[in-house]
């Protein structure tokens, strides 16, 4: 973990970008949300605004909820009582509206989840030419376009399983920035990643928040919470614990279990 | 790290490769590696040599060296006319060779199969080979204008053809007609299936397990009776329905129950974050089925599918029992034909279809190898 903070720390020294946070457009409004597994109680109450622009850090002991709270945004999962609504669409069982705003939230996943039987640029034009119904030249110059930012143009011929980690993931991102979203999730975008590889996936993301976007990370890399975070969310058993600024939210958590996990992630 | 000056001897060229000891290269080498690298290993080889030679020798002088190649009866084949120990009588095929390929196709109008045969080999071999455009067009014209116009020419009919009713087909004919129409038909069936058996919903799973292991628990010879002796039964009066067409739909069914369980198979395999990838990108259920997961599940599948089809192929030798000669039927019918009765005929009728069922199915055996070699794209994770 140390390593990886100070990694990134290094790109931390150029002047930050002016970021813009709408005060009054909200991206996603989730309201007394609630989800059982069966019997189990995942997900108690969850009550979360995000501000168009705003970029959100989740972290938590593994098993909280943060994979299942972020994943119902996009219908990944369903959740059984309250409202999430997306860019001003409310989730219900209504297919359109999942298609929907599922065209507008990107998502990276930890394990990449690339398609393994298309090259790198069919993985990036599937959806833009499947979804979008754009031509493919235009797909493909799109696609190109996203690969040069993330730095890999020149693995557009190749399958997935001929990248690294890092490469494999920055495609991924560039897969979801080619559907050109107005919303990213990121599930733990780092952690299947060797540590020389965590740095150039979050020189990217570093990037796409300095663009703007609006971007909830499940993420424990402390060192990007610092640095692009207007927020961070602290998750435990199911529920939203404290919620602050990063500097506040490290330098003095409020809740014990705050505390207790901040101490664990960041002196082991 | 030590400095330069300390080492006493720095090679700065690389060392020259020398080429490997004569013992373990070349035809020799090889052979002390695989044959003969221990004693287990050279008797299993002797073994192996011994038994190759008693299985392939006497195949070898049946069909080549003691074989007749012409004549015009069973004269020909005779011990006591050749004079010698009598293998093959080749000429017997060659004079029913028609009959093996057409069946009793009334023989002014065997050009319509010779036509339908021209047609699919033409359509077929750009289809097999991966470097040849225009898959799209070309997989249309093979799976909807092909049967149609196969349909018209063999049936007859239409445009001043003659009707040639199925039960004068035979032979190839009839064995290619329901291996092909069973192996293209049953894919799709099949696909549906599994994914139904897979479905969220639960009537849908319910009528796929239903389905599938109905037509899994009952031998195909039952299948066949049921649709030439008990299906007549149960239709009304006057209603009459082909008898090659119950067989195909019999056949068809039940391979893809076989195919249903292949290509869940398959569809197990793949991870989920498969579907989520593609879920979270926006793809549409079918969409992501045919463009993600059935591509992937289908691929891993392959050996298994050609062993159905394959299975498929060599089980159209059954509609024997039925009343319709494949080739194999038509094969053994031709035994009884005294003009031909001879001590080697069935054996040579015999090795004859062996050879001809043993060409298709390795056929298909060999292309699987190929396409699983042509689509891996080495992701191992
Ligand atoms: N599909 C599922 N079925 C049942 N329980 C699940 C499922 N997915 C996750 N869980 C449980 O829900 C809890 C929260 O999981 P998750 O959201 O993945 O946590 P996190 O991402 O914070 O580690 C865990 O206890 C996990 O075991
Ligand atoms: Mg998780």
């Amino acid at each position: 973990m140390t390593e990886t903070t100070t990694a990134t720390e290094a790109t931390a020294g150029a002047p930050r970008k002016k970021m813009e946070i709408s005060s009054t457009d909200v991206a996603i409004e989730i309201t007394k949300m609630n989800k059982w597994y069966g019997d189990f109680h995942v997900l108690k109450d969850i009550d979360l605004r995000v501000m168009r622009g705003e970029r959100i850090v989740i972290c938590g002991p593994s098993g909280s909820g943060k994979s299942t709270m972020i994943r119902c945004i996009n219908r990944l999962e369903e959740h059984q009582q309250g409202s999430i609504v997306v860019d001003g669409i409310e989730l219900t069982d209504d297919l359109k509206k999942i298609d929907e705003i599922r065209r507008e939230v990107g998502m990276v996943f930890q394990h990449f989840n690339l398609f393994p039987h298309l090259t790198i640029l069919e993985n990036c034009t599937l959806a833009p030419i499947w979804v979008r119904k754009m031509p493919r030249k235009e797909a493909e110059d799109i696609a190109m376009h996203y690969l040069e930012r993330v730095k890999i143009p020149e693995q557009a011929k190749k399958y997935p399983g001929q990248l690294s980690g890092g490469q494999q993931q920055r495609v991924a991102i560039a897969r979801s920035l080619c559907m050109n979203p107005k919303i990213m999730l990121f599930d733990e975008p780092t952690s299947a990643l060797d540590p020389e590889m965590i740095k150039e996936v979050l020189d990217v993301m570093v990037g796409l928040a300095e663009e703007g976007m609006t971007m909830l990370c499940v993420t424990h890399e402390m060192g990007f919470a610092r640095q692009v975070a207007n927020r961070v969310i602290f998750m435990d058993q199911g529920q939203i614990v404290e919620q602050n600024e990063p500097e506040p939210f490290f330098s003095n958590p409020q809740h014990e279990r705050t505390k207790l996990f901040l101490s664990q992630i960041l002196h082991h | 790290m030590t400095d330069m000056t300390d080492l006493s001897y720095v090679r700065t060229t690389d060392a020259q490769a020398k080429p490997a000891p004569v013992s373990t290269s070349g035809i020799v080498g090889w052979m002390r590696r695989n044959l003969f690298s221990s004693i287990p290993n050279t008797i299993l080889t002797l073994i192996g040599v011994w038994l190759a030679y008693s299985i392939f020798a006497p195949i070898i002088n049946f069909a080549f060296i003691n074989a007749v190649w012409t004549g015009d009866n069973r004269d020909a084949c005779l011990a006591q006319n050749v004079g010698r120990e009598v293998g093959a009588c080749w000429p017997y095929v060659e004079a029913y060779f028609p009959q093996f390929i057409y069946g009793r196709y009334p023989v002014e109008e065997r050009y319509r199969v010779d036509i339908v045969y021209l047609l699919f080999a033409l359509l077929i071999v750009p289809m097999l080979i991966p470097t040849v455009p225009g898959k799209r067009i070309n997989a249309l014209l093979l799976l909807v204008a092909f049967p149609i116009i196969s349909f018209i020419l063999l049936v007859g009919g239409y445009f001043g053809l003659p009707v040639v009713e199925t039960s004068q087909w035979g032979g190839l004919l009839v064995t290619l007609v329901i291996a092909i129409t069973g192996i293209t038909v049953s894919l799709p069936i099949g696909i549906l299936l599994a994914l139904g058996r897979r479905s969220d919903m639960p009537i849908v799973r319910l009528l796929s397990v239903i389905f599938i292991e109905f037509w899994r628990g009952v031998p195909l010879i039952t299948v066949l009776f049921m649709a030439s002796v008990m299906l007549p039964l149960f239709l009304p009066e006057g209603v009459t329905f082909d008898k090659l067409m119950r067989v195909l739909i019999g056949v068809t069914l039940f391979s893809s129950a076989y195919m249903a369980e292949v290509v869940r198979g398959g569809l197990q395999a793949i991870p989920s974050g498969q579907y989520e990838g593609a879920q979270a990108l926006g793809l549409r259920f079918w969409q992501m089925m045919r463009l993600i997961i059935l591509p992937q599940a289908l691929k891993l599948v392959i050996p298994g599918i050609v062993g159905t089809f394959i299975g498929l192929f060599k089980d159209t030798t059954l509609v024997l029992i039925v009343g319709m000669f494949d080739l194999l039927g038509q094969v053994q019918s031709s035994f009884t034909d005294p003009t031909w009765s001879s001590p080697s005929q069935s054996h040579t009728g015999y090795l004859f279809a062996a050879v001809i069922f043993w060409i298709f199915c390795f056929g298909m055996s060999r292309y699987s190898l190929f396409m699983e070699k042509k689509l891996h794209t080495g992701h191992k994770r």
